[in-house]
């Protein structure tokens, strides 16, 4: 489904992925972790097509297509969603407006019927069942003066919505408390299909308790440096990236 | 007496038709104005048009309103116009006393006018003169007299059109009251000066929303000053939409006088005419007195937009609250000023600017000048203006949900605009609003 082959990427002169192999297969679960820095979050970003990083090197394809020559909005229509580390706030717009937007945007890039509003709200339905919320999230501003919780659990139901073949977490865990981390594993794993993939990229093991992984890869200084099954990251939670850095993490970095 | 305006003191944009116009007009006036408004032509003769050389004017060159020969006099009968065109216009209910102004001719027809409950008078001035004369004679230029600017001093001069409105002391009105200004192809080379006297008596609540359209393509002048006088503890919501045909020529005056305790909160929307200026002034002339100016506006093609704000807190312990924002695409080029003035008596006052400009074209520009005096000591007076693009992480986020990033622009700037529109407090006129800032954007409901 993705095949990622010798991927080089840099934010203006500074080059923060140094090669990057990585298949994902329909049906499977990645895990990237790593520590600060060590360019997991910039893999994702890169991926959903971000402006500020330029792709020195590599390919990507996505299901027989280069993902790279594609406009982020391209990518959305192909089946890749990216839940942001930190979703941007659309003050004037709301949540309805923007998501109806976006599915349809999405639907017609497939030459398929938009739907109208009505029929939208049925469907919102059962997504907003899923996050916990009740409908009138919907009338609200996009993010806007949402709690950091609220909003990881918004990407959420922006994926349940446009059911993505490839959904791509980016720290979607980060600041979550246990109920809200609950929340987000539970639409994470609603969505798994044996047609769809998911990439979760972490720091902390935490989340995959939840959200159990088949493969397990951590990146230090922008590349691989180990990959393995799930119990990669029990031994990770275990030693520390130190044992992979060979650099002590700094305390406040720890869970 | 036709060479009356040309004497000496006559500036160099006023020629004689515009003496001529004036002592004809005179004749069919009534008596009781005539001094104030010969004293107010004078004035307008004495200083002419505005130049670019005084501050006020600087980005803005009335050039092309100067150099035409505008016809200035009375219309005879309104142009013939059916209903189904003002459509467009209309909003809310259609129950609303509406007074519509057919190229500065009112028009029955056309207007709704139910039996006004007790207290209420909303009249054109047409009317007015013959029933509440005394009324007028009072109110007339009581607010903004021809000094303010010399597009005042020409209105007063001229205006024989507009409406009175006077909601008597405690009186509540629901439904707001729609004040509608058409210029079709029969205002071609015509002007038309339009007065509208507001008078809220103490604790009375309303709502006013004066609209300026265009149908069709006329090169048309409108000169508009309304005088809106709030007494003690009265809540009024005044909405000014201009939306005039892009060859249109606009100027507009808004007067407020506030006493205390009164709530006053307008939203301008400047959205039409080749070249535009409203003038918004408020004082605040008693205590507790709060006063919210909303506006927004829209420039595309070679639009040049102005809008010139002075807020004069005069008395202790009230609060100014003024957010202006701007879009502008193509080569059109907005101007702001916003000024505030504190008088040393004016403690506690806390007042509040901020002018954002979005643009949409590398041929686009924005002067803004926020320009505040205060000599109180103990007062919060902040301002802020930004000039700036869609960002480009905002674009990057709706792209990567799918949408293209055409349409993640008309989704952003439409957002930019919403935020400002969601003050109006009126439900039907800020669903009006936005419908006509969604049209504008291509952003569908």
């Amino acid at each position: 489904m993705l095949d990622i082959h010798g991927l080089k990427a840099a934010a203006g002169e500074k080059e923060i992925l140094k090669g990057i192999d990585l298949q994902v297969g329909p049906g499977e679960v990645h895990a990237i972790m790593g520590p600060n820095g060590s360019g997991k979050s910039t893999l994702a970003q890169v991926l959903a097509g971000h402006p500020a990083y330029t792709v020195t090197a590599g390919t990507v394809t996505f299901e027989g297509q280069d993902l790279l020559d594609m406009e982020p909005e391209e990518r959305a229509q192909a089946g890749v969603f990216l839940a942001f580390q930190y979703p941007v706030e659309i003050p004037g717009v709301t949540n309805a407006y923007f998501l109806r937007a976006a599915y349809n945007a999405i639907r017609k890039a497939r030459g398929e019927e938009e739907l109208d509003p009505i029929d939208f709200l049925d469907l919102l339905e059962s997504k907003l069942k899923l996050v916990g919320w009740s409908a009138e999230i919907m009338q609200r501003a996009v993010n806007s003066g949402f709690s950091g919780g609220e909003k990881k659990r918004n990407e959420i139901l922006q994926m349940a919505v446009l059911e993505p073949r490839l959904a791509i977490l980016d720290e979607t865990d980060s600041g979550l408390d246990i109920d809200a981390l609950r929340i987000v594993a539970d639409g994470v794993n609603a969505l798994r299909a044996p047609d769809r993939a998911t990439i979760v990229v972490t720091h902390y093991q935490r989340l995959l308790n939840f959200i159990i992984p088949d493969h397990v890869h951590v990146l230090v200084d922008g590349r691989i440096a180990k990959s393995g099954g799930k119990e990669l990251a029990l031994e990770l939670e275990a030693k520390g990236y130190e044992w992979l850095t060979g650099v002590p993490e700094p305390v406040s970095a720890r869970p | 007496m036709a060479d009356r305006g040309a004497g000496a003191g006559i500036g160099p944009a006023v020629n004689h038709s515009y003496a001529e116009a004036f002592e004809r007009s005179l004749l069919d006036a009534p008596a009781a104005l005539a001094p104030r408004r010969r004293r107010a032509f004078d004035h307008f003769a004495s200083v002419g048009f505005p130049t670019t050389r005084q501050e006020d004017w600087r980005f803005t060159p009335v050039a092309p309103i100067a150099g035409q020969s505008w016809e200035l006099g009375r219309a005879g009968t309104p142009t013939p116009l059916a209903a189904e065109s003002l459509a467009p216009f209309r909003f809310g209910s259609s129950e609303w006393t509406t007074l519509v102004f057919v190229d500065g001719v009112f028009h029955p027809g056309l207007s709704k006018r139910p039996t006004p409950p007790e207290g209420l008078v909303i009249e054109p001035l047409s009317e007015a003169v013959g029933c509440n004369a005394a009324l007028i004679a009072e109110r007339f230029g009581a607010i903004a007299g021809p000094e303010v600017t010399p597009f005042a001093a020409l209105n007063a001069a001229f205006a024989r059109e507009g409406a009175l409105i006077r909601v008597a002391a405690g009186v509540e009105i629901t439904d707001p009251v729609h004040l509608l200004y058409v210029t079709t192809e029969g205002g071609e080379n015509r002007s038309q000066q339009v007065r509208n006297l507001l008078v809220f008596e103490r604790g009375t609540r309303a709502q006013v929303v004066e609209s300026y359209a265009g149908l069709g393509a006329a090169v048309s002048f409108t000169n508009a000053v309304t005088e809106v006088s709030v007494a003690r503890d009265a809540w009024i919501e005044h909405t000014r939409i201009q939306r005039e045909s892009e060859s249109a020529y606009h100027v507009g005056l808004t007067s407020v006088h506030q006493e205390t305790a009164s709530h006053y909160r307008s939203f301008t929307l400047n959205a039409g005419a080749s070249l535009s200026r409203h003038d918004l002034q408020a004082r605040l002339a008693g205590e507790e007195v709060e006063t919210l100016l909303y506006g927004l506006y829209l420039g595309r093609n070679q639009q040049l937009v102005d809008n010139h704000t002075v807020i004069f807190h005069d008395r202790p312990n009230c609060r100014s609250w003024e957010v202006y924002k701007g879009i502008l695409d193509d080569r059109s080029h907005a101007v702001f000023n916003g000024k505030v003035f504190v008088k040393p008596e004016a403690q506690k006052t806390d007042a509040k600017q901020t002018n954002r400009n979005l643009l949409l074209s590398d041929g686009a520009k924005v002067d803004t000048k926020p320009q505040l005096e205060i000599f109180a000591d103990d007062v919060k007076c902040t301002h802020g203006a930004t000039v700036g693009r869609i960002d480009e992480v905002a674009y990057y986020y709706l792209q990567s949900r799918g949408i293209p990033r055409s349409e993640a622009q008309r989704i952003l700037t439409y957002a930019f605009a919403a935020e400002v529109v969601e003050e109006v407090a009126s439900e039907p006129v800020r669903q009006a609003l936005d419908h006509l800032v969604r049209d504008r954007m291509g952003v569908r409901s």
